[in-house]
Protein backbone atom coordinates (compact mmCIF):
# COMPACT_ATOMS: atom_id res chain seq x y z
CA UNK A 1 0.00 0.00 0.00
CA UNK A 2 1.12 3.69 -0.53
CA UNK A 3 2.10 6.04 2.21
CA UNK A 4 1.95 9.40 0.98
CA UNK A 5 2.74 12.92 2.59
CA UNK A 6 1.54 14.64 4.43
CA UNK A 7 1.70 12.11 7.13
CA UNK A 8 -0.88 12.44 9.66
CA UNK A 9 -2.14 11.04 12.49
CA UNK A 10 -4.84 9.48 11.09
CA UNK A 11 -2.65 7.69 7.84
CA UNK A 12 -0.90 6.23 10.56
CA UNK A 13 -3.32 4.82 13.09
CA UNK A 14 -4.33 2.65 9.68
CA UNK A 15 -0.93 1.21 9.62
CA UNK A 16 -0.70 -2.71 11.30
CA UNK A 17 1.99 -4.87 11.81
CA UNK A 18 3.09 -6.61 8.62
CA UNK A 19 1.76 -4.01 6.16
CA UNK A 20 4.23 -3.57 2.85
CA UNK A 21 4.23 0.02 2.37
CA UNK A 22 5.40 2.36 -0.19
CA UNK A 23 6.60 5.53 1.24
CA UNK A 24 6.48 8.96 -1.49
CA UNK A 25 7.24 12.57 0.41
CA UNK A 26 9.79 13.87 2.13
CA UNK A 27 11.86 12.16 4.66
CA UNK A 28 15.04 13.54 6.73
CA UNK A 29 18.04 11.04 8.01
CA UNK A 30 19.13 11.22 10.94
CA UNK A 31 21.28 8.54 13.04
CA UNK A 32 23.58 8.97 16.32
CA UNK A 33 25.03 12.53 16.39
CA UNK A 34 21.63 13.89 15.10
CA UNK A 35 19.29 12.03 17.89
CA UNK A 36 21.79 12.79 20.68
CA UNK A 37 22.21 16.27 19.96
CA UNK A 38 17.98 16.62 19.37
CA UNK A 39 17.83 14.57 22.94
CA UNK A 40 20.41 17.01 24.56
CA UNK A 41 17.95 20.02 23.48
CA UNK A 42 19.30 21.07 20.33
CA UNK A 43 17.11 22.72 18.05
CA UNK A 44 16.19 20.72 14.89
CA UNK A 45 17.51 22.44 11.68
CA UNK A 46 13.92 21.33 9.86
CA UNK A 47 10.33 21.36 10.96
CA UNK A 48 10.09 17.52 12.11
CA UNK A 49 6.14 17.80 13.08
CA UNK A 50 4.60 14.96 10.91
CA UNK A 51 7.58 13.90 9.81
CA UNK A 52 9.20 10.60 8.98
CA UNK A 53 12.93 10.52 10.35
CA UNK A 54 15.29 7.38 8.36
CA UNK A 55 18.04 6.09 10.55
CA UNK A 56 20.82 6.30 7.53
CA UNK A 57 24.26 7.23 6.95
CA UNK A 58 23.89 7.34 2.69
CA UNK A 59 26.91 7.85 0.57
CA UNK A 60 25.65 11.16 -1.42
CA UNK A 61 27.70 12.78 -3.68
CA UNK A 62 27.81 16.34 -5.58
CA UNK A 63 27.53 15.78 -9.09
CA UNK A 64 27.25 19.21 -11.04
CA UNK A 65 24.70 21.12 -9.06
CA UNK A 66 23.12 18.38 -7.19
CA UNK A 67 23.20 15.77 -4.92
CA UNK A 68 22.93 12.28 -6.24
CA UNK A 69 22.63 9.42 -3.87
CA UNK A 70 25.20 6.70 -4.34
CA UNK A 71 23.82 4.11 -1.29
CA UNK A 72 21.46 4.44 0.85
CA UNK A 73 19.96 1.42 3.16
CA UNK A 74 19.40 1.69 6.80
CA UNK A 75 21.54 1.86 10.07
CA UNK A 76 20.52 -0.72 13.03
CA UNK A 77 18.21 1.43 15.21
CA UNK A 78 18.47 0.16 18.28
CA UNK A 79 21.58 2.52 19.00
CA UNK A 80 18.63 5.30 18.94
CA UNK A 81 16.63 3.80 22.05
CA UNK A 82 17.49 5.57 24.57
CA UNK A 83 16.22 8.76 22.36
CA UNK A 84 13.85 8.11 20.01
CA UNK A 85 10.78 7.77 22.57
CA UNK A 86 11.52 11.33 23.78
CA UNK A 87 11.59 12.42 20.62
CA UNK A 88 8.62 11.04 18.98
CA UNK A 89 6.67 12.97 21.52
CA UNK A 90 7.84 16.11 21.51
CA UNK A 91 8.37 16.81 17.79
CA UNK A 92 5.01 14.23 16.93
CA UNK A 93 7.18 12.46 14.61
CA UNK A 94 5.19 9.66 12.55
CA UNK A 95 7.48 7.72 11.21
CA UNK A 96 10.75 6.02 12.33
CA UNK A 97 12.40 4.33 9.27
CA UNK A 98 15.55 1.97 10.18
CA UNK A 99 16.28 -1.68 10.74
CA UNK A 100 16.10 -4.32 13.50
CA UNK A 101 13.75 -2.95 15.19
CA UNK A 102 13.31 -1.01 18.72
CA UNK A 103 12.06 -1.13 22.19
CA UNK A 104 9.44 -0.66 24.60
CA UNK A 105 10.02 3.13 24.88
CA UNK A 106 9.78 3.86 21.40
CA UNK A 107 6.92 1.33 21.07
CA UNK A 108 5.31 3.18 23.76
CA UNK A 109 5.83 6.66 22.31
CA UNK A 110 4.29 5.00 18.76
CA UNK A 111 1.18 3.68 20.38
CA UNK A 112 0.47 7.79 22.49
CA UNK A 113 1.65 9.68 19.82
CA UNK A 114 0.48 7.68 16.63
CA UNK A 115 3.64 6.64 15.29
CA UNK A 116 4.75 3.60 13.54
CA UNK A 117 8.59 1.47 12.71
CA UNK A 118 9.00 1.30 9.67
CA UNK A 119 11.65 -1.51 8.74
CA UNK A 120 13.37 -1.00 5.39
CA UNK A 121 15.73 -4.13 3.85
CA UNK A 122 19.29 -4.16 5.60
CA UNK A 123 21.88 -4.27 2.91
CA UNK A 124 19.22 -3.34 -0.03
CA UNK A 125 21.74 -0.20 -0.46
CA UNK A 126 20.98 0.16 -4.26
CA UNK A 127 17.62 -0.55 -4.64
CA UNK A 128 17.00 2.18 -1.98
CA UNK A 129 19.10 4.94 -3.17
CA UNK A 130 16.99 4.59 -6.48
CA UNK A 131 14.06 5.53 -4.50
CA UNK A 132 15.41 8.67 -3.35
CA UNK A 133 14.62 10.90 -6.75
CA UNK A 134 15.54 14.33 -5.19
CA UNK A 135 17.97 15.84 -2.30
CA UNK A 136 16.45 19.21 -1.76
CA UNK A 137 18.88 20.14 1.29
CA UNK A 138 21.77 18.84 3.93
CA UNK A 139 21.97 20.05 7.32
CA UNK A 140 24.39 20.20 10.15
CA UNK A 141 26.91 19.14 7.44
CA UNK A 142 29.84 21.13 8.81
CA UNK A 143 29.34 19.65 12.38
CA UNK A 144 28.60 16.50 12.40
CA UNK A 145 29.75 15.02 8.26
CA UNK A 146 28.15 13.45 5.54
CA UNK A 147 26.75 10.69 6.94
CA UNK A 148 25.65 11.77 10.07
CA UNK A 149 24.10 14.81 8.78
CA UNK A 150 20.51 15.31 8.70
CA UNK A 151 19.55 14.89 4.51
CA UNK A 152 16.27 16.05 2.98
CA UNK A 153 15.40 12.96 0.70
CA UNK A 154 12.31 13.03 -1.72
CA UNK A 155 11.35 9.24 -2.17
CA UNK A 156 9.03 7.91 -4.65
CA UNK A 157 7.97 4.55 -3.38
CA UNK A 158 10.29 3.58 -0.70
CA UNK A 159 10.18 -0.01 0.19
CA UNK A 160 9.58 -0.81 3.59
CA UNK A 161 7.85 -3.11 6.31
CA UNK A 162 5.58 -1.74 9.48
CA UNK A 163 7.20 -4.21 12.11
CA UNK A 164 5.48 -1.66 15.08
CA UNK A 165 2.65 0.25 14.91
CA UNK A 166 0.37 2.66 16.72
CA UNK A 167 -1.86 -0.11 18.81
CA UNK A 168 1.26 -1.50 20.80
CA UNK A 169 2.08 -4.36 18.16
CA UNK A 170 5.99 -5.42 17.92
CA UNK A 171 6.65 -7.40 15.06
CA UNK A 172 9.70 -8.30 16.37
CA UNK A 173 8.47 -8.63 20.41
CA UNK A 174 6.14 -11.43 18.22
CA UNK A 175 9.03 -13.27 16.41
CA UNK A 176 10.90 -12.74 19.80
CA UNK A 177 8.50 -15.29 21.93
CA UNK A 178 7.54 -17.62 19.08
CA UNK A 179 11.61 -18.29 17.82
CA UNK A 180 11.68 -18.86 21.93
CA UNK A 181 9.25 -20.88 21.97
CA UNK A 182 10.74 -23.23 19.13
CA UNK A 183 13.96 -23.16 20.70
CA UNK A 184 13.06 -24.56 23.65
CA UNK A 185 11.19 -27.87 22.22
CA UNK A 186 14.81 -27.88 20.20
CA UNK A 187 16.86 -28.53 23.40
CA UNK B 1 54.98 -8.82 -11.98
CA UNK B 2 55.07 -4.75 -11.51
CA UNK B 3 53.43 -3.60 -8.41
CA UNK B 4 51.14 -1.28 -10.64
CA UNK B 5 49.76 -4.23 -12.48
CA UNK B 6 49.31 -6.03 -9.23
CA UNK B 7 47.74 -3.46 -7.68
CA UNK B 8 45.02 -2.99 -10.56
CA UNK B 9 44.42 -6.59 -10.15
CA UNK B 10 43.70 -6.40 -6.89
CA UNK B 11 41.53 -3.29 -7.20
CA UNK B 12 39.68 -5.34 -9.88
CA UNK B 13 39.13 -7.81 -6.96
CA UNK B 14 37.97 -5.36 -4.37
CA UNK B 15 35.31 -4.28 -7.28
CA UNK B 16 34.02 -7.56 -8.08
CA UNK B 17 33.54 -8.35 -4.37
CA UNK B 18 31.96 -5.39 -3.32
CA UNK B 19 29.15 -5.72 -6.56
CA UNK B 20 28.70 -9.09 -6.76
CA UNK B 21 27.53 -11.80 -5.25
CA UNK B 22 28.73 -15.16 -5.67
CA UNK B 23 26.28 -17.47 -7.67
CA UNK B 24 26.03 -20.59 -5.20
CA UNK B 25 24.37 -17.46 -2.98
CA UNK B 26 22.00 -16.07 -5.40
CA UNK B 27 21.06 -19.28 -6.29
CA UNK B 28 20.05 -20.38 -2.17
CA UNK B 29 18.79 -16.85 -1.94
CA UNK B 30 16.49 -17.59 -4.64
CA UNK B 31 15.73 -21.10 -3.63
CA UNK B 32 14.70 -19.19 -0.25
CA UNK B 33 12.37 -16.95 -2.51
CA UNK B 34 10.57 -19.68 -4.04
CA UNK B 35 9.97 -21.57 -0.32
CA UNK B 36 8.29 -18.61 1.03
CA UNK B 37 4.58 -17.95 1.07
CA UNK B 38 2.46 -15.73 -1.18
CA UNK B 39 2.02 -11.83 -0.33
CA UNK B 40 3.96 -12.50 3.01
CA UNK B 41 6.79 -10.26 4.37
CA UNK B 42 9.66 -12.74 3.83
CA UNK B 43 9.03 -13.28 0.38
CA UNK B 44 9.08 -9.28 0.16
CA UNK B 45 12.02 -9.06 1.50
CA UNK B 46 14.00 -11.83 -0.63
CA UNK B 47 12.66 -9.98 -3.54
CA UNK B 48 14.16 -6.55 -2.42
CA UNK B 49 17.25 -8.62 -1.68
CA UNK B 50 17.40 -10.44 -5.42
CA UNK B 51 16.63 -6.94 -6.90
CA UNK B 52 18.98 -5.61 -5.16
CA UNK B 53 21.77 -7.84 -6.38
CA UNK B 54 21.01 -7.34 -9.96
CA UNK B 55 21.28 -3.90 -9.46
CA UNK B 56 24.24 -3.67 -7.82
CA UNK B 57 26.39 -5.44 -10.74
CA UNK B 58 24.83 -3.55 -13.12
CA UNK B 59 25.73 -0.12 -11.74
CA UNK B 60 29.12 -1.99 -10.38
CA UNK B 61 28.15 -0.26 -7.42
CA UNK B 62 28.75 -1.79 -3.08
CA UNK B 63 25.73 -3.96 -2.91
CA UNK B 64 25.61 -2.77 0.64
CA UNK B 65 26.89 0.62 1.94
CA UNK B 66 28.43 -1.04 4.81
CA UNK B 67 31.88 -2.48 2.76
CA UNK B 68 32.79 -3.98 6.16
CA UNK B 69 36.09 -5.61 7.32
CA UNK B 70 38.48 -6.49 4.32
CA UNK B 71 39.51 -10.09 5.08
CA UNK B 72 42.25 -11.48 2.73
CA UNK B 73 44.17 -14.58 2.32
CA UNK B 74 47.01 -14.69 0.07
CA UNK B 75 49.07 -17.55 -0.89
CA UNK B 76 52.28 -16.08 -2.09
CA UNK B 77 54.85 -17.65 -5.04
CA UNK B 78 58.34 -17.80 -4.95
CA UNK B 79 58.60 -14.70 -7.10
CA UNK B 80 56.50 -12.20 -4.85
CA UNK B 81 57.15 -11.41 -1.60
CA UNK B 82 55.39 -10.09 1.53
CA UNK B 83 56.77 -6.62 1.16
CA UNK B 84 55.42 -6.31 -2.39
CA UNK B 85 52.30 -7.64 -1.72
CA UNK B 86 51.29 -5.42 0.92
CA UNK B 87 52.48 -2.55 -0.67
CA UNK B 88 50.18 -3.59 -3.54
CA UNK B 89 47.09 -4.45 -1.73
CA UNK B 90 47.05 -0.98 0.58
CA UNK B 91 47.23 1.12 -2.45
CA UNK B 92 44.47 -0.66 -3.83
CA UNK B 93 42.36 -0.55 -0.99
CA UNK B 94 42.94 3.11 -0.88
CA UNK B 95 42.19 3.18 -4.35
CA UNK B 96 38.86 1.07 -4.08
CA UNK B 97 38.46 3.81 -1.38
CA UNK B 98 38.63 6.97 -3.55
CA UNK B 99 36.56 5.69 -6.48
CA UNK B 100 33.61 4.62 -3.90
CA UNK B 101 33.96 0.74 -4.17
CA UNK B 102 34.57 0.84 -0.83
CA UNK B 103 33.81 3.09 1.83
CA UNK B 104 35.48 5.26 4.52
CA UNK B 105 35.41 2.60 6.81
CA UNK B 106 38.49 2.71 9.38
CA UNK B 107 38.22 4.45 12.68
CA UNK B 108 40.71 5.09 15.35
CA UNK B 109 39.88 3.81 18.37
CA UNK B 110 41.19 5.76 20.89
CA UNK B 111 40.16 9.19 18.80
CA UNK B 112 37.07 7.94 16.91
CA UNK B 113 38.91 9.62 14.08
CA UNK B 114 38.07 7.81 10.38
CA UNK B 115 41.67 7.42 8.40
CA UNK B 116 39.72 8.33 5.11
CA UNK B 117 41.09 5.66 3.47
CA UNK B 118 40.63 2.05 4.99
CA UNK B 119 44.21 2.34 5.81
CA UNK B 120 45.55 2.36 9.97
CA UNK B 121 46.34 -0.47 12.71
CA UNK B 122 44.79 -3.62 11.76
CA UNK B 123 43.11 -2.46 8.38
CA UNK B 124 42.70 -3.43 5.55
CA UNK B 125 43.97 -7.12 7.38
CA UNK B 126 45.49 -9.91 5.42
CA UNK B 127 46.77 -13.57 6.10
CA UNK B 128 49.78 -14.46 3.92
CA UNK B 129 51.12 -17.61 3.66
CA UNK B 130 53.74 -18.70 1.17
CA UNK B 131 53.03 -21.29 -1.58
CA UNK B 132 55.13 -23.49 -3.96
CA UNK B 133 52.32 -22.87 -6.76
CA UNK B 134 53.55 -20.79 -9.97
CA UNK B 135 50.52 -18.65 -9.71
CA UNK B 136 49.27 -16.17 -6.94
CA UNK B 137 45.99 -17.17 -5.34
CA UNK B 138 44.39 -14.39 -3.04
CA UNK B 139 40.61 -14.91 -1.47
CA UNK B 140 38.67 -11.65 0.07
CA UNK B 141 35.76 -11.09 1.84
CA UNK B 142 34.11 -8.12 2.82
CA UNK B 143 32.50 -8.37 6.40
CA UNK B 144 29.17 -5.81 7.11
CA UNK B 145 29.30 -4.46 11.23
CA UNK B 146 25.80 -5.64 11.62
CA UNK B 147 26.46 -9.23 11.55
CA UNK B 148 29.77 -8.98 12.82
CA UNK B 149 28.23 -7.71 15.93
CA UNK B 150 26.37 -10.81 16.16
CA UNK B 151 29.08 -13.30 16.19
CA UNK B 152 29.04 -14.76 19.65
CA UNK B 153 32.13 -17.67 21.66
CA UNK B 154 30.60 -19.86 24.03
CA UNK B 155 33.33 -21.52 26.64
CA UNK B 156 31.61 -25.30 27.62
CA UNK B 157 30.15 -26.21 29.68
CA UNK B 158 27.22 -23.64 29.44
CA UNK B 159 24.81 -23.55 32.44
CA UNK B 160 22.68 -21.66 30.68
CA UNK B 161 21.76 -23.23 27.66
CA UNK B 162 22.09 -26.93 29.32
CA UNK B 163 25.56 -27.18 26.66
CA UNK B 164 27.85 -29.97 27.70
CA UNK B 165 31.18 -31.02 26.22
CA UNK B 166 29.86 -32.67 23.12
CA UNK B 167 28.52 -32.26 19.57
CA UNK B 168 24.93 -31.80 21.69
CA UNK B 169 26.25 -28.62 23.22
CA UNK B 170 27.56 -27.41 19.97
CA UNK B 171 23.96 -27.59 18.38
CA UNK B 172 22.91 -25.76 21.31
CA UNK B 173 25.32 -23.26 21.10
CA UNK B 174 24.59 -22.68 17.41
CA UNK B 175 20.79 -22.83 17.63
CA UNK B 176 21.30 -20.12 20.35
CA UNK B 177 23.50 -17.93 18.42
CA UNK B 178 20.59 -18.03 16.19
CA UNK B 179 18.27 -16.88 18.33
CA UNK B 180 19.90 -14.18 19.78
CA UNK B 181 20.93 -12.84 16.41
CA UNK B 182 17.29 -12.52 15.31
CA UNK B 183 17.07 -10.52 12.38
CA UNK B 184 19.54 -7.98 13.51
CA UNK B 185 22.35 -9.65 11.55
CA UNK B 186 20.45 -9.08 8.35
CA UNK B 187 18.83 -12.62 7.79
CA UNK B 188 18.94 -14.97 5.66
CA UNK B 189 22.46 -15.45 7.71
CA UNK B 190 25.21 -18.02 7.13
CA UNK B 191 26.94 -19.68 10.22
CA UNK B 192 30.76 -20.05 10.27
CA UNK B 193 31.96 -22.55 13.47
CA UNK B 194 34.98 -23.45 14.83
CA UNK B 195 34.59 -26.41 17.75
CA UNK B 196 37.79 -25.74 19.62
CA UNK B 197 41.09 -23.57 19.22
CA UNK B 198 41.47 -20.73 21.47
CA UNK B 199 39.71 -17.84 21.68
CA UNK B 200 41.78 -16.17 19.14
CA UNK B 201 42.20 -19.08 16.49
CA UNK B 202 38.74 -20.07 16.79
CA UNK B 203 37.10 -17.05 15.70
CA UNK B 204 39.61 -16.57 13.03
CA UNK B 205 38.96 -20.26 11.67
CA UNK B 206 35.32 -19.63 11.81
CA UNK B 207 35.50 -17.27 9.55
CA UNK B 208 37.75 -18.56 6.97
CA UNK B 209 34.68 -21.44 6.63
CA UNK B 210 33.09 -18.33 4.78
CA UNK B 211 35.12 -19.19 1.87
CA UNK B 212 33.42 -22.66 0.96
CA UNK B 213 30.62 -22.37 -0.80
CA UNK B 214 27.20 -22.96 0.42
CA UNK B 215 26.46 -25.75 -1.95
CA UNK B 216 29.61 -28.01 -0.76
CA UNK B 217 29.51 -31.12 1.42
CA UNK B 218 31.59 -31.05 4.72
CA UNK B 219 34.35 -33.99 4.26
CA UNK B 220 33.91 -35.16 7.62
CA UNK B 221 30.40 -37.14 7.79
CA UNK B 222 30.27 -35.88 11.38
CA UNK B 223 30.27 -32.36 10.75
CA UNK B 224 28.40 -32.60 7.47
CA UNK B 225 25.46 -34.38 9.52
CA UNK B 226 25.66 -31.22 12.26
CA UNK B 227 25.70 -28.42 9.27
CA UNK B 228 22.74 -30.36 7.59
CA UNK B 229 20.66 -30.71 11.50
CA UNK B 230 21.19 -27.09 12.20
CA UNK B 231 20.53 -25.41 9.19
CA UNK B 232 16.70 -27.37 9.19
CA UNK B 233 16.37 -26.97 13.01
CA UNK B 234 17.82 -23.20 12.44
CA UNK B 235 15.35 -22.81 10.17
CA UNK B 236 12.40 -23.69 12.10
CA UNK B 237 12.86 -21.28 14.48
CA UNK B 238 11.27 -18.95 12.30
CA UNK B 239 12.81 -15.68 12.32
CA UNK B 240 13.08 -15.24 8.92
CA UNK B 241 14.89 -12.66 6.35
CA UNK B 242 15.01 -9.11 8.66
CA UNK B 243 13.42 -11.33 11.14
CA UNK B 244 10.04 -10.89 10.21
CA UNK B 245 9.01 -14.28 10.33
CA UNK B 246 9.65 -16.89 8.16
CA UNK B 247 11.24 -20.13 6.79
CA UNK B 248 14.26 -18.52 5.45
CA UNK B 249 16.61 -18.02 8.61
CA UNK B 250 19.77 -19.64 7.32
CA UNK B 251 21.42 -19.86 4.25
CA UNK B 252 24.25 -22.42 5.30
CA UNK B 253 26.17 -23.66 8.20
CA UNK B 254 29.83 -24.17 7.85
CA UNK B 255 31.62 -26.15 11.02
CA UNK B 256 35.27 -26.77 11.25
CA UNK B 257 37.21 -27.91 13.84
CA UNK B 258 41.11 -27.40 15.92
CA UNK B 259 42.43 -29.32 18.67
CA UNK B 260 41.95 -27.89 22.13
CA UNK B 261 43.84 -27.73 25.21
CA UNK B 262 42.26 -29.94 27.81
CA UNK B 263 40.86 -26.93 30.04
CA UNK B 264 39.20 -25.20 27.28
CA UNK B 265 35.97 -26.00 25.01
CA UNK B 266 35.14 -22.94 23.00
CA UNK B 267 32.71 -22.67 20.33
CA UNK B 268 33.36 -19.53 18.39
CA UNK B 269 30.51 -18.58 15.96
CA UNK B 270 30.73 -16.00 12.89
CA UNK B 271 27.44 -14.89 11.66
CA UNK B 272 27.38 -13.68 7.53
CA UNK B 273 24.82 -11.75 6.66
CA UNK B 274 22.70 -11.68 3.31
CA UNK B 275 24.97 -9.75 1.21
CA UNK B 276 27.45 -12.08 1.72
CA UNK B 277 30.82 -10.88 -0.69
CA UNK B 278 33.02 -12.93 -1.29
CA UNK B 279 35.45 -13.42 -3.90
CA UNK B 280 38.91 -15.13 -5.01
CA UNK B 281 41.57 -15.38 -8.10
CA UNK B 282 44.45 -16.62 -9.59
CA UNK B 283 47.29 -14.31 -11.31
CA UNK B 284 50.00 -15.68 -13.55
CA UNK B 285 53.37 -13.78 -12.80
CA UNK B 286 53.04 -11.87 -15.94
CA UNK B 287 50.13 -10.66 -14.51
CA UNK B 288 46.88 -12.13 -16.39
CA UNK B 289 44.21 -13.83 -14.02
CA UNK B 290 44.00 -17.00 -14.98
CA UNK B 291 41.18 -17.96 -12.72
CA UNK B 292 38.04 -16.52 -10.66
CA UNK B 293 37.73 -19.17 -7.78
CA UNK B 294 34.07 -18.87 -7.35
CA UNK B 295 31.30 -18.16 -10.18
CA UNK B 296 29.16 -14.84 -10.44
Amino acid sequence: MLLEAPFTEEKIRQLNVGDMVEITGLIYTGRDAVHKYLAEGGRPPVDLTDGIIYHCGPVVVREKDRWVVKAAGPTTSIREEPYQGDLIRRYRIRGVIGKGGMGPRTLAACHEVGAVYLHAIGGAAQVLAERVVEVPGVHMMEKFGSPEAIWEFRVERFPVVVTMDSHGNSLHAQVLAESEAALKSLF
Amino acid sequence: MEGKVLQKNLLELIRRTSSELPLDVIRTLEKGYRREQKGSTAKYALKVILDNIKLAKEKSQPLCQDTGTIICYAELPSWLDELAFKRAYEQAVAEATAVGYLRQNSVDSLTGKNSGNNLGPGSPSYHLSASRQRSLTVRMMLKGGGCENMGVQYSLPDSRIGAGRDLEGVRRCLLDAVYQAQGKGCGPGILGVCIGGDRGSGYAASKEEFFRTLDDRNPDPRLARLESRILREGNGLGIGPMGFGGATTLLGVKVTHRNRLPASFFVSVSYMCWAFRRNGFQLSESGRITRWLYDS
